[in-house]
């Protein structure tokens, strides 16, 4: 039984309508129910779980390191990100410092990530307004972006290249001139797309005063991210509580006051040019060392040690079949992903397995802001609020 | 007592104000956690958001722990940010393992509501006062609550 409206008795003539789950404009299977009179949302419900597969009672069978896995593919289009927030909040259980090299090659990637999850946004957010050329392009720059995750862990999207103590392994020779080579192209083409949209009369009419969310009442719903910023709240968890030595790059928060469409669209765009900044600050100034942590009983050890030292043999064995033990407590760990605060909730019980993780999913939090938005619009703006809330529903089912 | 804690404004603060309401509090790697007892907490959380020095107007996160088979089996966990300043801290409740029911906190943040339904979905918490506390994640006619720790894992359902 799929949720649904009643009628309101005397206001029969109104039309209960269900958009989605297969509905291209919703990104995937979200769902809403409507009431509309006439082509005006009255009121409407989200009626999600189409994806919901259990992750969280998953982790509880898994080791840490095991878990690592399903973060990727919660949020899909961010999987760096997952990694990053997962990976901290084991290594904030365990108390355990990262090398600075490490550390600034997840920054360098996790803002690759961001790049790329409002490069799909801004492609998917235009083609729903009826814009198609964006779409072709931004997948074009996308697919840069991907082949350097490629480059690096040997996967494009389902990366689970960060792992607990460091990386999964040191990137090859060269790679920063590939990250060189899309940082001196990205620039020009960022302008293009912004050619293409920020001044245009459709663009404009589609998107500026629609969807307005004021500051208090965004703070009041838990929306975070550039939903929240394009509200005027410049609060960002990079800034607030930094992780993975953000408090040693030069950035900005790019904030708006308007709250609507156009604003967020103009949030993530400036969001993407500050990720620029920030991959080139990590790019010239990326330390030397190793890339993993110095924890023999945690990170696994080199394959040529394995051949000459019993003890890396035998830590091997025992992380392989049994996995590391925490300390017995409890951590919340949340990074900035690029739809908001992704926080990851870890309890342990001392054993190899989490005792239970909970995820904090920004878009699963941004869909109540989202429902507040499309109240008293008309359905064709509705669809333009879906796609600037940019939700995934892999993580709001999770 | 752990320096961090003591130093906590807003656990002085909460102990001003009621000092009955506090079960218990931690530090654990710097995160200050208080043990609210359960019919305290709406009203500590008013507080909470409404003294301008504290100032936790953003409710980041609801979620729920089974303790099975423990008692009291259930903690339920809200995270509360102060955004200026920069103050991060967590409120835990226990529950008991029969009918476990708490007043919900929409009334005080209503981005509550989903947080509510998920734990209410999942772990089988009733949040007293919700106004849609429906499933969220599981269709309507599911059985049972498959976070719970004595959910079956294995064979024919």
């Amino acid at each position: 039984m799929a949720i649904t409206l009643e009628k309101i008795p005397g206001q029969e003539e109104r039309v209960i309508l269900s958009l989605g789950p297969q509905h291209p404009s919703t990104h995937g299977v979200l769902r809403l129910v409507l009431e509309l009179d006439g082509e005006t949302v009255i009121r409407g419900l989200f009626d999600i779980g189409y994806l919901h597969t259990g992750f969280e009672k998953s982790f509880e069978a898994l080791t840490y390191s095991q878990g690592i896995t399903l973060t990727d593919r919660m949020d899909y289009l961010a999987p760096l990100s997952n990694n990053l927030g997962f990976c901290l909040a084991i290594e904030k259980l365990l108390d355990l410092e990262i090398p600075p090299k490490a550390q600034w090659i997840r920054v360098l990637l996790t803002e690759l990530t961001r790049i790329q999850s409002h490069l799909v946004w801004l492609g998917t957010h235009a083609l729903e307004l009826g814009a198609m050329s964006p779409f072709l392009y931004t997948f074009r720059e996308r697919e840069e972006i991907l082949n350097i995750f490629e480059l690096v862990s040997g996967q494009r999207m389902m990366t689970s290249y960060f792992r607990v103590g460091g990386l999964a392994l040191e990137p090859p020779l060269h790679w920063l001139k590939r990250v060189e080579k899309f940082l001196k192209s990205f620039p020009g083409r960022l302008q293009e797309y912004e050619d293409l949209l920020t001044q245009n009369p459709i663009w404009l009419g589609r998107t500026v005063g629609i969807g307005v969310l004021r500051p208090e009442e965004a703070l009041a719903l838990s929306l975070s991210g550039p939903v929240l910023r394009a509200s005027g709240v410049a609060w960002d968890v990079r800034k607030s509580d930094p992780y993975s030595s953000y408090e040693k790059f030069d950035f900005n928060v790019p904030t708006r006051k308007e709250g609507d469409v156009y604003a967020r669209y103009l949030v993530r765009m400036d969001e993407m040019r500050e990720s620029i900044k920030i991959v080139r600050q990590a790019t010239d100034g990326m330390p030397e060392g190793p890339v993993k942590a110095t924890a023999p009983h945690i990170v696994l050890p080199e394959r040529e040690s394995m051949k000459t030292s019993i003890e890396a043999l035998i830590y091997h064995f025992k992380l392989v079949t049994e996995g590391f033990h925490p300390p017995v407590g409890e951590v919340y760990q949340s990074i900035e992903s690029p739809r908001g605060e992704i926080g990851f909730y870890l309890v342990s019980d001392g054993s190899p397995k989490p005792y239970r993780c909970h995820v904090r999913a920004p878009s699963f939090a941004n869909l109540q802001g989202l429902m507040k938005v499309i109240e008293g619009r008309l359905l064709a703006d509705v669809v333009a609020c879906i796609a600037s809330f940019d939700t995934v529903l892999g993580e709001i089912d999770r | 007592m752990p320096e961090k804690l003591e130093a906590h404004k807003a656990y002085q603060r909460i102990r001003d104000f009621d000092s009955q309401a506090i079960e218990d509090a931690r530090e654990f790697r710097g995160e200050v956690t208080i043990y609210i007892r359960a019919p305290r907490l709406r009203a500590i959380c008013e507080f909470l958001r409404d003294v301008p020095d504290l100032n936790f107007r953003y409710l980041s996160d609801v979620t729920a722990v089974d303790l099975h088979p423990a008692e009291p089996r259930f903690e339920v966990v809200y995270h509360l940010r102060s955004l200026a300043p920069h103050v991060k801290l967590c409120l835990k409740v226990r529950l008991p393992g029969d009918n476990p029911r708490i007043d919900s906190l929409v009334p005080v943040w209503p981005g509550a509501n989903a947080f509510e339904r998920e734990v209410w979905d999942l772990m089988g918490i009733q949040f007293d006062g919700h106004p849609f506390l429906r499933r969220i994640l599981l269709p309507e006619d599911w059985e049972g609550h498959p976070l719970r720790k004595d959910f079956p894992t294995t064979g024919y359902r």
